[in-house]
This record gives C-alpha cells, sequence and structure tokens, in this order.
C-alpha cells in the first residue's frame, strides 16, 4: 500500500505521520506542498501543524497550495484522504469536508487525551476497530467543529459523523467536550466516505511504551481494509 | 485602487473573542455594552482604475479566500 504525506510549511507532525504509517506496512512518500502531480497513492495524509501560521484562518492558505488541486482530484474520483488536527482544518477549507473549525470555546490551547467514539463503522477507516472508544491526543486550539443547521442536519442524515468525544465508556455529554464542538464532533466524513477529516492524532498513540496503543488498532485497521 | 473590505462573523456563529474582549471592557468601567463581535479588515491596492472592476476583483478575492461563508460575512465597505 502506499500512502503520501503532504509537508506544507509548518507542518509538523508529518515525521509522526510518516513513521506511523511505515510502522504498519504503508510504502510512505513525503509530497512538498508546491509539488503539481501527486505520486500513485493508495491513501493521501494531510498531516498536523500550523500551516503558514495558521494566518487568515486555520488551513487557508494551505488549501489553496499548488499540491491541493491533485489532493482534491484524487479524493473526487474516490480515493482515500485523510485529514488530521491542521489537515482537518485544511480538508474544511477545500470544501471537501462541510463545516469550520473554529476557536475553542474557552480560548484555550488543548493538549491532552481524550477518548473519541468510533460513531460510524460502515467505512474502511474504522470498519473492523474492535473498541468502540479510543484513547487519542488532541492539541490544538481551533478545533470547535461548527456548521449551520441545515449542513448539520445533512450529516446526521448522511451519518457522516466519525468520531465524538466521550469518555472511556463512550458517554457523551458537555463535560467530555473539550472545545465546544456542536454535538461533541471530533472527526467527519464526506458523502462518500472516502475523505475523512479528525482532531485527534492516532499518529501519537502507536507504542504502549511512549504514549498508548489506541492509535495502532486505527492503522492496522486502515492497511487491512485498504489491501 | 484601493479596496477596503470587512469581513465579520455570521450573526450565529459564536465569538468568544469577543465575547472575552465584552467582559474586559466591562472589568475596565465600560458599562452599557450589548455585545462586542471581533472581525477583520483588509485593504487591498489593486492595479485598476475601474471602480466597478476593482470591486468585482475584491468580491471574487472574499469569496475565494478571505472570507470563509459558512461562518463569515464580507462588505466592501470603500473604493478610492
Amino acid at each position: 500500500m502506499n500512502s503520501s504525506v503532504i509537508i506544507f510549511p509548518g507542518s509538523n507532525c508529518d515525521r509522526d505521520m510518516d513513521v506511523a504509517l511505515k510502522k504498519f506496512g504503508f510504502k510512505n512518500k513525503m509530497v512538498w506542498h508546491n509539488d503539481v502531480e501527486l505520486p500513485k497513492s493508495d491513501l493521501v495524509v494531510l498531516p498536523g501543524g500550523f500551516s503558514y501560521g495558521d494566518y487568515l484562518r486555520c488551513g487557508s492558505m494551505a488549501s489553496k497550495s499548488k499540491i491541493m488541486q491533485s489532493v482534491i482530484n484524487f479524493a473526487k474520483s474516490g480515493g482515500k484522504v485523510m485529514g488530521v488536527c491542521n489537515g482537518f482544518q485544511i480538508l474544511v477549507e477545500t470544501g471537501l469536508l462541510p463545516g469550520v473549525l473554529l476557536r475553542n470555546k474557552y480560548l484555550e490551547f488543548i493538549c491532552k487525551n481524550v477518548f473519541v467514539k468510533i460513531n460510524d463503522k460502515d467505512n474502511s477507516y474504522f470498519k473492523d476497530i474492535k473498541k468502540d472508544t479510543l484513547e487519542l491526543h488532541i492539541a490544538h486550539n481551533e478545533g470547535n467543529y461548527f456548521c449551520s443547521k441545515e449542513q448539520i442536519k445533512e450529516i446526521n442524515e448522511n451519518n457522516q459523523i466519525a468520531l465524538h468525544y466521550s469518555d472511556i465508556n463512550g458517554k457523551i455529554d458537555e463535560d467530555t467536550n473539550p472545545n465546544g464542538s456542536i454535538k461533541s464532533i471530533a472527526g467527519v466524513f464526506n458523502k462518500e466516505k472516502n475523505v475523512l477529516g479528525m482532531m485527534p492524532h492516532p499518529e501519537r498513540m502507536i507504542d504502549p511504551a511512549l504514549s498508548g496503543n489506541d492509535g495502532s488498532f486505527f492503522f492496522e485497521n486502515l492497511i487491512q481494509n485498504l489491501k | 485602487m484601493k479596496i477596503s473590505v470587512i469581513i465579520t462573523l455570521k450573526k450565529d456563529v459564536l465569538d468568544p473573542q469577543g465575547k472575552v474582549i465584552h467582559q474586559t471592557l466591562g472589568s475596565m468601567g465600560f458599562n452599557n455594552i450589548n455585545e462586542v463581535r471581533q472581525g477583520k479588515y483588509f485593504e487591498i491596492d489593486i492595479k485598476e482604475n475601474d471602480k466597478k472592476k476593482a470591486e468585482e476583483k475584491a468580491e471574487d478575492m472574499c469569496k475565494k479566500l478571505l472570507a470563509n461563508l459558512v461562518i463569515e460575512d464580507y462588505k466592501i465597505i470603500g473604493s478610492q
């Protein structure tokens, strides 16, 4: 399985993502944002970080960079594209994913482990994961997912919510919502479910000795389902 | 031609920064404030002498980059 991680000026989780993808068997290539063509890929990942210093709006500049036209075409032809954290912000700015990520409700940069409940397993990203909740890491200032009332209705009807913030048992309420996101949304799909954006970092949870192992379940499952 | 544009958050979008500014103003003694909303201001110097054409270009920029229409509105407030 071939994957590509796009590097934007200010990306800082690109190497972690590279390490994670390789650990679980992907042949990964790093792709510079100014390149025009995407290498042959089964998965394209937009990593976390602070592309273009978060100028204007997080992800807005990166969403217009040269490589993104190829990424958009790849996604529109059914290719798997995943954005984590800043990558999620970039994907909503391209319009591939609905909604937008606002400043966290209490204006704090949040950096901690959280639990997320998998909302939908009818897709290649989460299909065979046995657990219902995963412990993952978040680190963001703008993770407060927002969209219009009409959009949230549409997202619900199409089952596009991928992850909710929850407690360890999968209970979803205001106490486990770290940033004020509508319906505690931590990740969403596009309608076709080939594009996924999420605020938590699975690539930071691939080693029990360092952090945790729940990200490993995610990547192990992903490569199996892409085969 | 210089075009001035303001970008504001749509009415039903939460503006936590505006809220904190409101609270701080209150604690400084500025009472009687109903609400504070924070926005952005741009001055774009366009190589174009025709006012209508320049404003059209600025509007296109707002739609494509300067504003995110999911949460923001834009308004051209001046051209000279």
